[in-house]
């Protein structure tokens, strides 16, 4: 079963809290660090809880999350 | 379970410059995903307008030109007629077609310009600073209405799909939105829908699509989502208003 | 080549397409709607584009991503319909595009008349629409010369990236003359492959074409102003047109006149001379580039007393004729508008009055 890397580039969020809203399972916040642009960036406050369905990204206006898939062989080598 | 979720090739990594929270941004992937989808990157040209999406060229990599304020449908018939082969969309907002290009959308779609129009409709003029629009809620503040859209002075918000799906000529009329997840979706279907058509040459295709502007209606984007929800969908249906099957039905019985 | 006798409008529609222009968008205005008749007639026999606007700024506009998308493509109308295209026209010059326009000029302001008047001279001189831009203007003073402006319009379009307009009038429009189309004036498009949004595919790049005006960065925007000017310079070098008239050897007065208002000014300048009167006439072919230089020597020769702009207008040319004689004599207008045109007894009265 492929698993998902689940990735944030903090630079282009803006912080506007709408992934926040939507995530089916309660897993991101906004941060405390302000990015390079002088927004509060969001974040996985709870990874473990994340399904990968994508839903953050469907509703992330600046396409500042993607989910890639972690090859299988390359986890068993890990 | 789970996905993969990537950027499209048909979107630069430009950062843009809309505000936090403000749905262009969906809008664009959306569009970028489906050019992506049906291949169609390499003959695209997308139009964009003044208004916030002024800046739409430097978020797409397919070829572009920045039409004058309301002129986008114009500029895309004149691609269209010398290079039918060309794929054009146009990207417009509210004051941009509803306002001072009304007479443009309504003349492309009544001659059934074979181009996609993707009508942004957020109830206020953006890039200017929150202005009044042709969309404009009653009483709704803006910087131009501050004590409220007076209905009297003037007149309703201006229902754009409802009004070219009037005209006799076949057409693609649909609006949408893009404030949740599975609107967001409908909305990539109907803009997929509208580019096929184009792609098979048969009509004129507009998908309005009801978007967020926290900034200039001074709300968080959450708010705005609200607002949008419960103030402007109602007034905005969501759907199909007219498509080239349909026509053909009504025909076929006529 | 043999000549056909064709009236000035379809004249002009038949010069694009000769030309190689295949593509024709265009609103009805008098006194030129006879293009737009003529066309719709004629493209579809040379699969070419014919398309009516619903106003002449949607067409301006059609225009502009037509060309934008590097085909070639031009427009007829008269003075309201390019005033309503001047935006249309700055935005070309702007995002440096080809294109043609013609103007079949009426009187004017406003609804004006649908007679002749050369009342447009700074619309297209000056630039009617908004920023630096100008435009290469040529003025055909007959349909022939209409025909073979036309013609050379597109090569010079595409050589300078920007819009060239063709300054006629009513008459030019109306009356009917015989003409043919040189087939040495017919051109290849040139190629647009580094700047016009004709899809990646087509020119094979991976790289995309970008049509725009926009700088929002001040600089830029002012590096790109000097880009622009530079052309119109290198157009006042190489593109001056002017002919003249009795002006070899010495005569009392000089007119400058163009279009059809230099025919009448010839038949005045006829008269004078039985009567021992010599007037010379320099006739501006390109209005811009204006031909200073011409105008200057013409009017600084030993017995020519004085200089006069004659046109259909309340004088407008007049201010580039003062620049050009640069105080070395009096400079003086005379004309009429509204669609009477000044005869050529009168002329010859005017000319006797300032001798």
């Amino acid at each position: 079963m492929p698993t998902y890397k689940h990735e944030i580039q903090a630079d282009r969020c803006k912080g506007c809290g709408l992934c926040v809203d939507v995530c089916p399972k309660n897993v991101l916040e906004i941060s405390g660090e302000v990015n390079t642009k002088g927004y509060f960036p969001v974040y996985q406050a709870r990874p473990e809880d994340c399904i990968s369905c994508a839903i953050c990204c469907i509703m992330c206006p600046d396409v500042a999350i993607t989910l890639s898939e972690i090859k299988a062989e390359a986890e068993a080598k890990a | 379970m789970g996905k993969t979720f990537q950027k499209p090739e048909a979107l630069t990594d430009v950062h843009t410059h809309y505000c936090p929270g403000c749905t262009h941004g969906v809008i664009h992937r959306l569009v970028g995903e489906v050019i992506d989808e049906l291949g169609i990157r390499g003959r695209t040209v997308g139009i964009a307008p003044v208004g916030c999406a002024v800046l739409a060229y430097n978020y797409f990599s397919c070829d572009f030109q920045e039409a004058a304020h309301g002129r986008a449908p114009a500029m895309a018939t004149g691609i269209k007629r010398v290079r039918p082969d060309l794929m054009v969309f146009t990207y417009q907002g509210d004051g941009d077609l509803a306002s001072i290009g009304m007479g443009e959308i309504i003349h492309a779609a009544n001659r059934g310009e074979k181009f996609t129009a993707i009508f942004v409709n957020n109830a206020v003029y953006g890039m200017t600073g929150g202005q009044m629009a042709p969309t404009t809620m009653p009483g709704q503040r803006t910087t131009t209405s501050p004590l409220g859209r007076n209905t009297e002075e003037t007149g309703m918000p201006i229902r754009v799909a409802e009004l070219l799906s009037s005209l006799a000529t076949e057409g693609y009329i649909t609006r949408q939105t893009v404030i949740k997840p599975k609107f967001i979706n409908r909305t990539k279907k109907a803009l997929k829908k509208a580019f096929t058509y184009q792609m098979e040459g048969r009509c004129f295709s507009l998908v309005e699509v009801v978007s967020t502007c926290p900034t200039n209606w001074g709300m968080t984007p959450l708010d705005a989502i609200k607002w949008t929800e419960e103030t402007l969908l109602p007034y905005f249906p969501l759907g199909d208003f007219k498509t080239p099957e349909e026509a053909e039905a009504v025909s076929a019985n006529a | 080549m043999a000549k056909v006798l064709m009236k000035g409008n379809e004249a002009i529609g038949e010069a694009a397409i000769r030309a190689g222009c295949l593509n024709y968008f265009a609103y009805p205005i008098t006194p030129q709607s006879e293009v737009a008749e003529y066309l719709a007639r004629r493209m579809p026999e040379v699969n070419g584009v014919f398309l009516q606007g619903e106003s002449e700024v949607a067409v301006g506009y059609m225009l502009f991503g037509a060309a934008g998308a590097g085909e070639r493509v031009f427009t007829t109308s008269s003075s309201p319909g390019v005033s309503l295209m001047s935006e249309a026209i700055s935005y070309i010059a702007g995002a440096q595009c080809p294109a043609v326009f013609v103007n079949i000029i009426r009187g004017g302001p406003g609804l004006g008349g649908i007679l002749p008047s050369q009342g447009d001279y700074f619309q297209s001189v000056k630039g009617g629409g908004h920023g630096d831009y100008r435009m290469l203007v040529m003025a055909p003073a007959s349909v022939q010369e209409a025909v073979e402006m036309v013609m050379t319009a597109f090569p010079l379009a595409e050589k300078y990236r920007n819009p060239v307009m063709i300054l006629g009038d009513g008459l030019i429009g109306q009356m009917m003359e015989p003409v043919e189309f040189p087939e040495h004036l017919r051109s290849e498009p040139s190629k647009k492959d580094d700047w016009a949004t004709n899809g990646m595919d087509t020119r094979k790049s991976a790289t995309r074409n970008l049509v725009k005006s926009l700088y929002l960065d001040p600089e830029a925007l002012n590096n790109h102003n000097l880009l622009l000017k530079s052309k119109y310079d290198r157009m006042k070098q190489e593109e001056v047109r002017y002919e003249s008239y009795n002006a070899e050897g010495e005569y009392q007065a000089l007119i400058v006149s163009y279009g059809t208002m230099s025919r009448v000014c010839r038949t005045a300048i006829d008269h004078l001379k039985e009567e021992g009167i010599e007037v010379g006439m320099i006739r501006p072919q390109t209005v811009f580039p204006f031909p200073e230089k011409a105008i200057h020597e013409a009017a600084s020769k030993e017995n020519c007393r004085v200089v006069l702009s004659i046109e259909m207008s309340m004088g407008q040319m007049v201010e580039d004729v003062e620049r050009a004689v640069m105080g070395k004599r009096p400079v003086k207008w005379y004309g009429k508008c509204g669609g009477e045109v000044p005869t050529p007894e009168e002329i010859i009265e005017v000319v006797k009055e300032h001798l």
